[in-house]
């Protein structure tokens, strides 16, 4: 039983990785603005440098995307084109498929982290104690989970066409507007209020707090509103995936 | 006992009634063709066997049990319309994924060879012409050394060639003691592969026997007159019913 497990995460690793569409979106995205904001911008006034702050926000970043295209794209194509149903008619157990997503989102987020890890360290000159990378990358890449339900909810509604072009518009903008592109204190008072309706923004806040950067609102806050979004998200993928049960077939 | 059975079968989707009671059985060792015009409930019929779809009343069993239980799952195979296969694994791992679904797989090798894949095994799916991803599809219904196989209009859109290697690979497998249940709109491939022919249309089974009884029945030589004859007059005593 647990050979299935095993099997099927690791063929779609293997799927994964050979889809250029996949591997290019979640590593180029994240380390590509992290090169121009985090390492080609000059310091700030006063001295403080950006590396060490932006390799928490942009190892978030990462992690999202990697979680988001692997479940919400992956899941709408395979849903809408009927594969999932060829699945379903096999003795597969359902729950194999969803540990397959997840392992393909914690293994890209995993991979993205460490790389922004060692630009950061090499190229940007970012120091922290052991302890703290080590409990940063551990948080960064279980980030997964949350945003993995927010991807299968997205991969259970969305058509298998349109699934790509809704990813893109809400990855995008739930990282700019959660302040993982830039510090959230830059941004206007008003979009800083709008972020609060984010996980992205929580997300980020909980990575800065182990980095002992400037955050707002207390840790747990930012922990429950995460799992908040997980849960209600998961409960919109359960609906939805029940619901596409019943579908008009000729 | 049969190994797939419908019994007394509606499905409604919303308004539209796909089924409108049907009971059907295949019997160990046969191939049994469903034959219908598109929208005629050929793959609700399907959908119900694999359990992919509850019927709205009647009763479907597959060996004794439920279509979507484990033990129903591990004895059939099915090769099903599906728009998109994942284009980046290889012919061999998505025949390994699906061989580790099963308790008592073949071996590879010989699922490799009873689909017609050898010298192909190692290419990407995306990379394979038409008849060879058919032939990938048929591969993960048999892996699992199923008794039962549903094969949903395996052949559509294949040039001649491929389809008559599909059809020997489906003969290889009836010929191994393997029971069948095939649905097509090629009347050809009905008389050249099925035992026994079920013609649906509208929902109802119009006719069931040999191909020689269904064209006798109908006073035609040719299955596809006999087809014609008996979906139209089918849809002319639908309408009366609904007059």
């Amino acid at each position: 039983m647990n050979r299935v497990y095993w099997m099927e995460s690791k063929m779609e690793l293997r799927k994964m990785a050979r889809l250029k569409q996949y591997s290019m979106s979640t590593f180029c995205f994240p380390l590509m603005f992290y090169i121009f904001f985090g390492l080609a911008m000059p310091p700030l006034p006063g001295g403080a440098s950006l590396s060490r702050y932006l390799l928490a926000t942009y190892g978030a970043f990462g992690v999202m995307g990697a979680t988001l295209y692997a479940f919400g794209t992956g899941v709408a194509v395979e849903r809408g084109l009927g594969w999932l149903e060829v699945k379903r008619a096999s003795p597969m157990p359902p729950a194999a498929y969803l540990v397959a997503k997840a392992a393909v989102s914690l293994t890209f987020g995993a991979l993205v982290v460490t790389l922004l890890f060692a630009l950061g360290a090499i190229f940007g000159g970012a120091r922290m104690a052991p302890g703290q990378w080590a409990l940063l990358w551990t948080v960064l890449v279980a980030g997964a989970i949350p945003f993995g339900a927010i991807g299968l909810a997205i991969g259970s509604l969305a058509g298998p066409n349109s699934a790509p072009g809704i990813v893109n518009t809400i990855f995008l903008p739930m990282g700019f507007l959660g302040g993982l592109w830039i510090p959230i204190g830059f941004l206007p008072k008003v979009l800083q209020y709008v972020a609060q309706f984010l996980p992205s923004y929580h997300f980020g806040q909980i990575a800065l707090a182990i980095l002992g950067a400037p955050t707002q609102g207390s840790v747990l806050v930012h922990v429950e509103a995460l799992l908040g979004f997980g849960l209600v998200f998961a409960g919109v993928a359960w609906i939805a995936q029940s619901r596409d049960h019943e579908k008009i077939y000729g | 006992m049969p190994v797939a059975e419908l019994r007394g079968v509606t499905k409604r989707y919303g308004e539209v009634q796909a089924l409108r009671g049907i009971d059907l059985s295949i019997e160990r060792g046969e191939l049994l063709a469903l034959l219908g015009p598109n929208g005629a409930g050929k793959t609700t019929a399907v959908r119900i066997l694999l359990g992919l779809a509850e019927p709205t009343s009647g009763e479907a069993t597959v060996f004794g049990h439920h279509p979507a239980s484990q033990e129903a799952k591990v004895r059939r195979g099915a090769l099903l319309q599906v728009a998109k296969v994942p284009e980046t694994l290889k012919v061999r791992e998505h025949i390994e994924l699906f061989s580790s679904y099963y308790e008592k797989p073949l071996p590879i090798a010989e699922t490799i060879a009873a689909a017609g894949l050898g010298g192909i095994e190692n290419r990407l799916f995306g990379a394979l012409s038409g008849g060879q991803r058919q032939r990938v599809l048929f591969a993960l219904a048999i892996c699992g050394n199923p008794d039962l196989l549903f094969l949903d209009e395996p052949t559509v859109g294949l040039d001649v060639e491929s389809r008559r290697t599909l059809w020997a690979h489906i003969r290889a497998f009836v010929k191994r003691g393997g029971s069948v249940l095939l649905t097509t709109h090629y009347l050809e491939e009905a008389d050249a592969l099925a035992h026994r022919v079920a013609v649906i249309g509208r929902g109802r089974i119009a006719a069931e026997g040999t191909p020689a009884e269904i064209k006798a029945q109908t006073g035609t030589s040719v299955l596809e007159d006999a087809f014609l004859a008996l979906t139209h007059e089918n849809g002319n005593a639908a309408e009366e019913v609904l007059r």
